[in-house]
């Protein structure tokens, strides 16, 4: 269904999507017709940074700069990338 | 990696219930989804509506602007952030433009749900400039008989060209087409015009029998051989289809052999507001006896929501009786709709009888046979109007209420 996210590539919120923090629920969701997604910390702290600029790679790098702890990141970064594009609530640009 | 490890698909709208319905993996309760019926009056007058049949007492007596704007501000901190602008037609209001600028301020992901009577090019520029969302068009047929005769209006030509307006001005396309026995033979063409017309999101909504669509059972509902007939066309469309149209096909529940689990569950996720102000937990809700719900210009929005009786009165499970109160199944459907089971069966805290289980299910099967019955079908269809309405009132059409506990 997906293709396979290389570090070069360019995401940003596919058309008709919101992402925003939403205080009441204290997490990031995304919102589009006719539904919303609340995401887990990680999972919005990726979101948060795909902004049609940044490449997989920046984001890759700035999260592990911000999470200097957190093992073995890139994976599990990657793998939301490909969930994300696989829902259509990314796309590549 | 799961959708789980990423995030819950909280509010994802499947294929659970009427116009509105929602299903959702709710871990605390909140109005997630606001439902504003901002007004009742209609310049169309489907078979199908399920506006409340009585609702000709609520056309006078409107919220207004500032106390739509009040009560939007109160839902959002209760944590709405879907708000579905909804009537009748809620084109008909003046103010709409206002209101959808503060919802867009608020931080509300905002949809208008619309027959597109009333939707002009200034008028959607000035929804554009306020930040509405999107745009959800009532389509009807492929063809214009069966869209002017259910509809009883003639806009099959008005509805393709606020299609190609909603297009043109950046909006996503959804499309919401209620199913009946007078379009379901037609579920691939009405697919290909979704299509043809750049849809993003389709919803066939088979009619579930609330408001007018009860009292017009016989005349609307089609026979199980078609629903699946449906069911199988939207599948194979789905399968070979390589566009990105999404499809959600609403599953008729008198021919489930479980209920839906209506709203989601009772003050779980869904908040109604009425043109008159009542806070509901779902559409149906004043069909039910010894209730007394909240209405926003008496009540605080938080109070209604959290701690009213009436939206405490059904959520969870402790009213449940047998044969729910000890079902395997109970966490899946909660029972059912209590507005189904109350205007069937008399009894608000039975069973859903649209379950296999429920003793009541009988009631089902014989609306199933009555409405292949020649003699059934071929009563009038009552469309919804001012002058039916005013007689549903009056009982004037008891013929057609009496077997129902409550006015549909």
């Amino acid at each position: 269904m997906t293709s396979k996210i290389e570090m070069t590539d360019i995401y940003a919120l596919a058309p008709h999507h919101r992402f925003q923090w939403e205080e009441a629920q204290q997490s990031y969701v995304i919102l589009f017709p006719e539904g919303m997604v609340k995401l887990h910390g990680g999972a919005g702290e990726v979101l948060k940074r795909v902004d049609g600029k940044a490449t997989v790679g920046d984001i890759v790098a700035d999260l592990k700069a911000t999470f200097p702890d957190a093992e073995d990141i890139e994976s599990d970064i990657l793998g939301m990338f490909e969930l994300a594009a696989g829902k259509f609530w990314i796309r590549k640009i | 990696m799961t959708q789980n490890s990423l995030g819950d698909s909280v509010v994802q709208k499947t294929v659970q219930a009427q116009n509105n319905g929602v299903a959702a993996t709710a871990t605390h309760t909140q109005p997630l989804w606001l439902l504003a019926e901002i007004t009742y009056r209609c310049p169309l007058h489907c078979a199908f509506c399920y506006n409340p049949t009585d609702y000709d007492k609520h056309t006078q007596n409107e919220l207004s602007t500032e106390q739509w704007i009040k009560t939007l501000r109160e839902a959002r901190k209760l944590g709405a952030i879907q708000l579905g602008i909804s009537g009748g037609e809620p084109l008909l209001r003046d103010d709409i433009e206002e209101i959808v600028a503060e919802a867009h301020k608020l931080g509300y992901y905002s949809n208008l749900i619309t027959s597109g009577v009333g939707l002009t090019e200034k008028r959607i520029q000035a929804f554009k400039d306020g930040g509405l969302d999107h745009i959800q068009l009532s389509m009807h047929d492929i063809t214009e008989e069966i869209n002017n005769f259910i509809t009883n209006t003639k806009t099959f030509e008005l509805k393709k060209k606020v299609a190609a307006m909603i297009k043109s001005h950046g909006y996503p396309m959804v499309l919401n087409v209620v199913i009946h026995r007078y379009n379901i033979g037609h579920m691939k063409e009405i697919l290909e015009m979704a299509e043809a017309l750049g849809a993003d999101y389709i919803e066939l909504a088979n009619t579930q029998y609330y408001g007018w669509s009860l009292i017009n059972r016989n005349q609307l509902m089609p026979s199980k051989e078609q629903v699946e007939e449906a069911e199988r066309i939207t599948n194979e469309y789905r399968a070979k289809s390589g566009s990105k149209m999404k499809v959600f096909f609403v599953v008729p529940d008198y021919f489930a052999d479980r209920p839906k689990k209506c709203m989601n569950g009772w003050g779980e996720v869904f908040m109604i507001v009425t043109a008159n102000g009542d806070v509901l937990p779902c559409h149906s809700a004043r069909v039910l006896p010894n209730m007394k719900f909240p209405n926003v210009k008496d009540d605080e929005l938080g109070w209604s929501w959290k701690d009213s009786p009436a939206f405490n009165k059904y959520r969870g499970d402790s009213w449940m009786k047998e044969p729910c109160r000890n079902c395997a199944e109970k966490e899946k459907d909660l029972g059912g709709c209590r507005c189904q089971a109350f205007l069937l069966t008399g009894d608000a805290e039975t069973a859903d009888p649209v379950c296999s289980l429920s003793p009541h299910h009988h009631i089902i099967e014989k609306a199933i046979e009555d409405a292949k019955n020649p003699q059934l079908q071929a009563q009038p269809i009552i469309f919804r109007n001012d002058k039916n309405s005013k007689k549903v009132i009056s009982g004037e059409l008891e013929e057609r209420t009496k077997e129902f506990h409550a006015l549909p």
